[in-house]
């Protein structure tokens, strides 16, 4: 996935990172969210991808990368080496669920997750009308969807309750990146927390 | 293949007269490097890269020789206008190092002591005494700092040396298919290739220069050894696999499978014209290399010395070298707070891949490479 500038949820992390912090991008893509946080923002930034051409990009950014797949965990990484551990759009992709939030909080002071929401009205009316839902924040086919898990912000927070993470703060938004402040279960197509735990 | 070959290029010597006092205590009192040098110096000198050599690599690193266009560098496909290492932009340097037995001082060169070859007499040397020797010429060159320090295998851990040894002169670090330290089964590996060497019985000790011989039986087996550890499993099965020369079975010891007449032209090929003792050396090196050794194992405390960036790659089917290994220099980098990038390519050639031309690959250090600034 090509990460593009002005995505509503980069705005939205980037808002919440201080200058000068340390920041780790899981499936940072081609860079673009490092390249601007530390342009802006000043901060120093490694990102994790496992794809060959987006590593390949990401160096020619300028960015530092680490070629790796987040299913195997972050062993090359100390504990609280970040300040942020960033995953963008990618936990829907992320069989080790659990795993990949727990190890995100390892070697982070806070968590920074962002997903689409599969209860999202459109998502559920395409369902009622018998096919699985392809959306702007669901870009893909059934039959060629890096998805595998698919959730709800309920469901999500749900999750976080039974792992004991705190949830500092959340945004969510609609297809085309406006804020929604209400009913977001139903009308959020992303959603974007900040997670911290108990140490 | 894209961008050019450097073209007809010509080897230098050097000569350096002030004593080197090595890690295993020995001396050398004085030598010669012989080096190469392809692209132009710019007025800062700042645009310079050095390339280390690996086991059995020397200075001739690009292009070929006016008069012998067949013998192209070993490194010939990285190097050149347009090519990752772009000599449009960088001065490349590439040298044989000490111990060698490619024109730089090694076990064959004549001992002004004694006036006969070194053979046995010749020290020990450590990584860490090349990147010496190699600081000398870059004193020489009249180069402060290497835009980069390059190498595959024990090149890169030349490179990585570097940015231990002198972290003030070194702004970039590649490190390729190399390991921060050995673990036992490849010093096992490499003591196998040495008992074959040592226990020919034309190695004299290592003094079969003046018995006018070689150990060419040992020094063959060594390679033959060394070469199947260089390869993946893959690759051998999808360039041999079980085919034979003859259609039947000979029931005999001959050659028979396509393997073990690769192997076996292999083993002569490098017995021809390489010396044991230079091999003997070189592996030493490898097994002796462990700069965390001097910091309680901790690779973290070795690397806090570093002050370059670095571009770390490994090899999907290197099992010498694996993956694993050079995350662990990536790791201590990472902890130390370095500017670090980790390429884990997936090539089929298994250690020999950093030798090799590949779009990803070498698109991977062209990336890198243009982010620097001369």
């Amino acid at each position: 996935m090509t990460h593009t500038l002005g995505r509503p949820d980069f705005e939205l992390i980037a808002g919440w990172i201080e200058p000068g912090h340390r920041v780790l991008d899981l499936g940072c893509g081609d860079g673009t969210l490092l390249k601007h946080l530390i342009g802006q923002r000043g901060v120093q930034g490694v990102g994790v991808e496992i794809d060959d051409a987006n590593v390949l990009a990401a160096i020619r950014n300028g960015i530092n990368v680490i070629q790796g797949n987040l299913e195997r965990g972050l062993d090359e990484f100390a504990d609280q080496a970040f300040d942020h551990v960033v995953l963008s759009r990618t936990l829907q992709t992320v069989r080790h669920t659990e795993g990949i939030l727990r190890e995100m909080l390892r070697v982070g002071r806070e968590a920074v997750v962002s997903f689409p929401n599969f209860a999202y009205w459109k998502n559920l009316r395409s369902v009622l009308d018998g096919r699985m839902p392809v959306s702007e924040d669901l870009p893909f086919q059934w039959y060629d969807s890096p998805n595998v898990r698919f959730f709800t912000l309920l469901d999500f927070e749900a999750l976080c309750d039974k792992m004991g993470l705190i949830i500092r703060e959340r945004s969510v938004l609609d297809e085309e990146g406006n804020p929604v402040t209400s009913e977001v279960n139903f009308l959020g197509s992303l959603a974007v927390y900040r997670l911290t735990q108990n140490r | 293949m894209p961008g050019q070959s450097v073209g007809a290029v010509e080897s230098q010597r050097a000569h350096f007269d002030q004593p080197l006092h090595l890690r295993s205590g020995g001396i050398l009192p004085a030598y010669d490097l012989v080096y190469e040098t392809y692209g132009t110096l710019n007025a800062a000198k700042s645009n310079a890269i050095l390339v280390c050599h690996a086991l059995s690599g020397h200075h001739h690193v690009a292009g070929h020789y006016a008069d012998q266009p067949e013998n192209i560098g070993w490194w010939d496909n990285i190097i050149g206008p347009g090519r990752p290492l772009d000599t449009d932009r960088f001065f490349i340097v590439g040298l044989n190092n000490l111990g060698g037995c490619h024109g730089s001082t090694g076990p064959s060169s004549i001992n002004p002591a004694t006036g006969k070859p070194w053979g046995a007499e010749f020290p020990i040397v450590a990584v860490n005494d090349w990147v010496h020797a190699q600081a000398r010429l870059t004193d020489m060159l009249g180069i402060d700092s290497w835009a980069a320090v390059m190498g595959g295998s024990l090149g890169g851990m030349q490179a990585l040396r570097w940015s231990i040894t002198y972290p003030e002169r070194v702004r970039n670090a590649i490190v390729i298919a190399a390991a921060p330290k050995l673990s036992a089964q490849n010093i096992a590996f490499n003591d196998v290739a040495r008992q074959a060497i040592l226990t020919d019985p034309d190695f004299h000790g290592g003094n079969y220069y003046e018995h006018n011989t070689r150990p060419v039986r040992g020094l063959r087996l060594a390679r033959m050894l060394g070469h199947i550890t260089y390869l993946s499993d893959d690759q051998m099965g999808e360039k041999f696999g079980r085919e034979l020369r003859n259609s039947a079975f000979s029931f005999g010891f001959d050659v028979e499978f396509e393997v073990e007449s690769y192997l076996r032209y292999q083993g002569d090929k490098f017995a021809g014209y390489f010396d044991a003792n230079t091999y003997l050396l070189m592996t030493k090196a490898l097994d002796y290399f462990d700069p965390s050794r001097e910091d309680n194992d901790n690779l973290n405390t070795t690397m806090a010395r570093s002050k370059a960036n670095f571009l770390i790659a490994s090899f999907t089917t290197d099992w010498r070298f694996t993956p694993a290994r050079s995350k662990e220099i990536v790791s201590a980098l990472l902890a130390n707070g370095r500017n670090v990038s980790y390429a884990e390519i997936n090539l089929n050639f298994g250690h020999d891949s950093f030798l090799m031309e590949d779009p990803h690959y070498h698109g991977v250090v062209d990336a890198y490479l243009r982010n620097i600034k001369p």
